[in-house]
């Protein structure tokens, strides 16, 4: 069964609520919505920013959201999925992404959930640039480990 | 072919995109690289550890001994760090 596979790499902020109602409507065999909204931290001391940068790689951004959402519809009974990744600047506060995943059963949501966070992280094309208030460069944000092990516990052998 | 760079690849070789002709003994992703650190000092210092440098031809992730022949668009980044 084809189920809506919906993925966009976006400047402009997203309304999780408006795209939860529209992954929900008229869609009476969906009994749970996880969401996830990941947020522009400010951080602290000598790590605290004012504003980061978003940068991707256009087109496979894209395709690699999608292909990864496609699997997690492989693997769990699904009735829909919605990813948008902002690019360009954000300031702390600021929306970064959306994964909403839908389900009959909380279950399949969450875990999809959170095997596209983790996919995410370490496999689409971003990457951020923190302008520090301790600094006048701006910095590249480093990948870490902790992620591609999260990431790699979904693996199969 | 293209190839692309990102983020502090990009920043290093002071440029985003190019069009490249490699030689023929230039087989693998890890011999473009190889190759491109040949070019200039922005170029060896964008590569100076090779193994963190991540690549995709025509938008798919690729291993440094993935074959380029064929390859449209091959870009070059650190690892990833959206979400």
């Amino acid at each position: 069964m084809t189920i809506p596979i919906t993925v966009r790499v976006q400047h402009d902020d997203f309304d999780a609520a408006l795209e939860t109602r529209m992954l929900t409507a008229n869609r009476p065999e969906i009994g749970a919505v996880v969401s996830f909204i990941g947020i522009c931290r400010s951080g602290e001391d000598d790590l605290a920013i004012s504003e980061m940068t978003l940068e991707h790689y256009p087109g496979m951004a894209e395709t690699e959201i999608r292909h990864h959402a496609e699997e997690a519809r492989r693997r769990w009974p699904l009735s829909g999925v919605t990813v948008i990744h902002r690019f360009g600047t954000v300031t702390p506060g600021d929306n970064i992404v959306l994964v909403l995943t839908a389900s009959a059963h909380r279950e399949a949501a969450f875990q999809a959930a959170e095997f596209l966070m983790d996919y995410l992280k370490t496999n689409a094309p971003f990457w951020k640039s923190e302008k520090r208030l301790s600094e006048t460069q701006g910095v590249w944000v480093e990948a870490h480990g902790d992620d591609d092990a999260a990431a790699s516990r979904w693996e199969r052998k | 072919m293209k190839v692309l760079y990102f983020a502090w690849v990009r920043e290093r070789i002071g440029k985003a995109e190019e069009t490249l002709d490699p030689p023929a003994a230039v087989r693998t992703v890890g011999d473009l690289i190889g190759w491109l650190t040949q070019r200039g000092e922005e170029y060896a210092r964008a590569f100076e550890k090779p193994t963190i440098i991540r690549a995709a031809i025509d938008h798919t992730h690729v291993k440094s001994d993935t074959a380029i022949a064929g390859a449209r668009e091959i870009a070059f980044f650190p690892p990833m760090t959206g979400g």
